[in-house]
């Protein structure tokens, strides 16, 4: 695959008055990928995206979509991409047909192939039966569902998701992650942004960590995890007896072990799976019976605990010390 | 690896076909809520019920055919500049659920937003215009001045909602909620409605508000229609510059306020949306 990234951000630099927004990002998608972009609220992700998709001009910095500089061809970036923003923007008083009737007019789509598409559409979505019905009857998931309808209606070979599933339950959130595992799979090139580590580590191919305006990270999610270095060794013994017994044959081995009785486990950290054979290996050669040995990488929020010193998903409501009573 | 897909042909129709899609889907609103409606249809005739008989038979004017009469020409003012309140609420909704961002993410004409809007409101406004000259003709208001001067008084009206338009652009894209907007405008355009010919003559008023009421562009807007259809005559020598010659001095503050106006507002709704 040789073709062109699809998707080129290079050191994007947005100010708002005295406040830096996103301060050099950069990045490439290739085609028929996606790229999970991962950060706290107000790291920037947004308006990184508003500057790709022609919304917001860079203050210095530039991109291209499909191979479309976003600030001298404007117009042809809009033919080649669809965009869900984070609110789901679909009008409350239309009927779900409407809404599609509405984009695809402003497109300049022809009646007929609105019909048929809007068909195709609703179908895929499961909407067909709510199709004709207003938006304000639609519960958050279906809402959500036709936004991104609505943004592929003119079929565009790249899709910016601006958070696509902040804010519904789990059950709407792992089916609309089929719906965008199926589009990537009929080529579609996506970038995502989200603030849950476990929707990246799901559905990216690479994934960049955004924080304060600056890219901190960059990779595919399992890269990432190793980067944190953090891999440990998890043994879980049969009999509650054999903890201490455990414990000392681990010691010889590495430094750190941490103890949990109830779950009758010893967690060490380890190297990788060098340290696991060899653990292994001494465990077997010993009369300690065990339900489990395994390792255990260290999960995305690890890793982005690692690289910023804070955790994602409470980046904005924790004010450090305060906290601490 | 990569199936190809059938990708359809993303038409270019202009900013005329562009804004009717988009006059389309806010006619489809009024459909669904009648009852936005209700500021161009029970409220001016509430108004006009409540002046013509609570307060009529207490105003002396110089119509011929009594208050009434020369009622109208004041509630149909009042209803045109209220189109700004129209369009600044449309856009302010639209700004804040997200709509204006989705529409400018696509290949169309950016102005298709505001133009479509503008379109929506002037029809919204006009079926105030239609709906307040058949509550006049109930009520015994006529015209009766040429057809030329009665169609004259139309286009004024016309005019004069296309300049509050911008006004109405520049007010929504300034505001940050539909409630802020609802704030703003009913505390500026009642009094400044309400501080003119419209429901009283201005020769009774204290000395400093007569001259604010007389210079007031709703004032000439008022007067010029009244005049254009016979439902008054032309004001006392002692009556401010402005209500001496209503037609032209409307034609004026139409352009005037366009002119000033509508830079401004194109240039805060670009700040409000392009950041």
């Amino acid at each position: 695959m040789t073709s062109p990234p699809a998707i080129e951000a290079d050191n994007l630099v947005k100010h708002f008055g005295e406040t830096v927004a996103v301060d050099g990002v950069s990045f490439s998608v290739p085609e028929g990928t996606v790229l999970g972009m991962l950060g706290p609220n107000g790291a920037g992700k947004t308006t990184t995206v508003r500057m790709m998709t022609t919304l917001t001009t860079p203050t210095s910095g530039t991109a291209r979509v499909a191979g479309h500089d976003v600030i001298r061809e404007p117009g042809a970036v809009r033919r080649s991409m669809g965009l869900t923003g984070q609110a789901a923007t679909v009008d409350e008083l239309l009927t779900g047909r409407e809404n599609l009737r509405l984009i695809g007019g402003l497109y300049g789509l022809s009646s007929k192939y609105i019909a048929r598409a809007s068909d195709d559409l609703l179908e895929r979505f499961s909407l067909t039966e709510a199709g004709n019905r207003i938006v304000k009857t639609y519960s958050g998931g279906m809402r959500r569902r036709l936004d991104l309808a609505v943004s592929l209606i003119a079929t565009p070979p790249v899709l910016f998701l601006d958070e696509p599933t902040t804010g519904l339950d789990p059950r709407s959130r792992v089916e609309l992650w089929d719906v965008l595992r199926e589009l990537v799979r009929d080529g579609t090139t996506l970038l995502l942004t989200t603030q849950y580590l476990e929707e990246a580590d799901q559905l990216a191919d690479r994934i960049v960590v955004i924080d304060k305006g600056s890219v901190i990270a960059e990779g595919t999610p399992l890269q990432l995890k190793d980067q944190s270095g953090k891999a440990a060794v998890v043994v879980t013994v049969s009999n509650v007896a054999d903890l201490p017994a455990a414990e000392k044959l681990l010691r010889s081995q590495v430094a750190e072990v941490h103890i949990d009785e109830a779950s009758r486990q010893l967690t060490a950290a380890a190297n990788g799976l060098a340290d696991m054979t060899r653990i292994a290996s001494v465990f077997a050669d010993s009369a300690i019976e065990l339900d489990d040995l395994g390792l255990k990488r260290p999960s995305l929020d690890d890793v982005f605990l690692h690289l910023t010193g804070h955790r994602a998903e409470d980046a904005e409501e924790t004010p450090d010390e305060e906290l601490v009573p | 690896m990569t199936a190809v897909i059938e990708r359809p042909e993303i038409r270019d129709t202009g900013l005329l076909r562009q804004s009717m899609v988009i006059v389309r889907r806010n006619l489809i609103h009024i459909k669904r809520m009648p009852e936005m409606l209700m500021d161009v249809t029970i409220q001016p005739v509430m108004f006009v019920m409540l002046f013509a008989f609570v307060f009529g038979g207490s105003i002396q004017t110089g119509s011929p055919a009594g208050y009434r009469e020369w009622l109208l020409g004041g509630i149909m003012g009042q209803t045109i500049a209220f189109a700004s309140f129209v369009v600044a609420v449309g856009l302010t909704a639209d700004i804040e659920k997200g709509i204006v961002d989705r529409m400018r993410s696509l290949p169309i004409n950016p102005a298709a937003v505001l133009v479509g809007r503008s379109i929506s409101s002037l029809l919204h406004s006009s079926i105030g215009i239609i709906v307040m000259s058949l509550t006049g003709l109930v009520i015994g208001w006529r015209i009766r001045g040429s057809v030329f001067d009665a169609v004259l008084a139309y286009v004024l009206l016309l005019m004069w909602g296309f300049a509050m338009i911008w006004v109405g652009i520049l007010v929504g894209s300034k505001m940050r909620s539909v409630e802020a907007v609802n704030g703003v405008m009913f505390t500026t355009m009642f009094p400044i409605t309400f501080l003119a010919n419209t429901f009283a003559p201005t020769e009774n008023m204290p000395k400093a508000l007569r001259w604010l009421a007389e210079w007031n562009p709703i004032s000439a807007l008022v007067q010029a229609v009244r005049e254009l259809w016979g439902n008054t005559p032309p004001v006392a020598s002692d009556a401010a510059l402005p209500l001496q010659h209503p037609v032209l001095t409307t034609f004026i503050w139409t352009i005037g306020i366009t002119l000033v106006i509508a830079p401004l507002a194109i240039r805060t709704f670009r700040r409000r949306t392009q950041d």
